[in-house]
């Protein structure tokens, strides 16, 4: 996983995600969801990763499991990089 | 068939059906774009399947009872921020404007009214908005209280801007809700009992009806995210009939809201948590047009059982 993505999924995440543990050191794999990420705070977390890597998230990665950890966010962002 | 022959097909099915109701007095013009008045049959059935709704309301909760609440068609603008509608279906929303000019702005207003003008432009939000779903305004009412999973019934007008030639589709239209706000559990409870009673009632009017997993019409690509989590959640069943063969319409729905309004609102349970919610709601002229479609424009000939299940005899 690349770590300069992870650290700015992680960025995005503590200003969007209304997590409630630490953004910065949440476990890769850790359910975001369960972490207190609303659905509506995971709009703003992808509107915030499009901004941040000026990318746009194709429609069939507009789902909950894509959004659901740092891990999944990273490979998502990492894939739509390399298209 | 090609998408463009199913597409011109629900058309002619739609046309068909909004002429049998307007020629038999059903449905009666406005000069609203997708705004339609009902005939006296209409009405009746309307009021006779709140009047079976409310039914079920005293059948289920029948030792706490459930707390029968009014609320009008126009709410605050602040009531669409709150609730999260202007995120979530600005496409759908619809705020009222005033005029609150002098005497120099109302010469203005009249000159660009006599000129046949767009004299509305002149007017300035009066702050309120109209109600989209009757239990939005139940959620602002009881904002920083404690909820103890009392059901509360709602009869009452929404609206949503979405125009069509459709006359399943109406701009403003009756919703009764009956809404559960208290522990996940029993949120999840309501829901699960009024489908099945709900479905109940419509299979004894004499529908044919099936309950889907569906989602809200979230605006944008924002909604896609929110839409594909509703559908994964399975928060949202509709229950569809077939009013026009082979293209099934929602005549009711049973949703959960997890703490979306519970969070929004600050309503608690008794242990501090914050409350989950769940609504489940008929559309009563969709209900009443489906059943028109079912069994003929002229009520009194309608099945008596049917007749009876609404109270007409």
């Amino acid at each position: 996983m690349d770590s300069t993505i992870e650290a700015t999924v992680r960025s995005v995440l503590s200003e969007q995600g209304k997590l409630s543990e630490d953004a910065q050191s949440i476990a890769v794999d850790a359910d975001l969801y369960r972490a207190g990420m609303t659905s509506h705070a995971s709009v703003n977390v992808m509107l915030g990763l499009e901004d941040e890597f000026d990318i746009e998230f194709p429609e069939e990665r507009l789902t909950k499991a894509t959004f659901t950890s740092v891990a999944s966010i990273t490979e998502a962002v990492e894939a739509i990089h390399h298209d | 068939m090609t998408t463009t022959d199913i597409e011109q097909d629900l058309t002619r099915q739609q046309d068909t059906f909004r002429e049998g109701l307007e020629a038999n007095d059903w449905l009666l013009p406005t000069l609203g774009d997708g705004v339609t008045g009902l005939g006296p049959q209409a009405e009746d059935v309307v009021q006779g399947i709140a009047s079976a709704a409310r039914g079920i309301a005293a059948r289920l909760s029948p030792e706490a009872g459930t707390r029968r609440l009014r609320f009008p068609p126009v709410n605050g603008t602040r009531l669409l921020e709150r609730t999260d509608y202007v995120a979530s279906f600005p496409q759908l929303l619809g705020t009222i404007a005033a005029f609150e000019g002098d005497n120099k702005a109302h010469r203005q207003l009249l000159a660009t009214y006599e000129e046949q003008g767009d004299w509305s432009a002149q007017l300035t939000p009066a702050g309120h908005a109209l109600v989209p779903a009757v239990c939005h305004p139940l959620y602002a009412y009881l904002e920083g209280s404690q909820v103890d999973g009392t059901v509360f019934e709602l009869v009452g007008e929404c609206y949503r801007h979405e125009p069509s030639p459709d006359p399943m589709r109406f701009v403003t239209f009756r919703m009764f809700e009956a809404v559960r706000i208290g522990t996940p559990a029993e949120a999840a409870e309501h829901r699960e009992k009024w489908l099945a009673a709900g479905t109940e009632l419509l299979t004894n009017l004499g529908l044919e009806v099936q309950a889907d997993t569906a989602n809200d019409p979230f605006f944008g690509r924002a909604g896609k995210l929110l839409s594909a989590g509703q559908r994964e959640a399975q928060l949202k069943f509709e229950i569809l009939t077939e009013v026009y063969p082979g293209h099934p319409t929602a005549i009711a729905s049973a949703n959960l809201h997890e703490d979306h309004f519970g969070e929004a609102f600050d309503l608690r349970t008794a242990d501090d948590a914050v409350a989950h919610s769940a609504c489940f709601g008929f559309g009563l002229e969709r209900v009443a047009l489906a059943l028109a479609a079912k069994h003929g424009f002229d009520v009194a000939a309608w099945p008596a059982s049917v007749r009876q299940e609404l109270g007409l005899s």
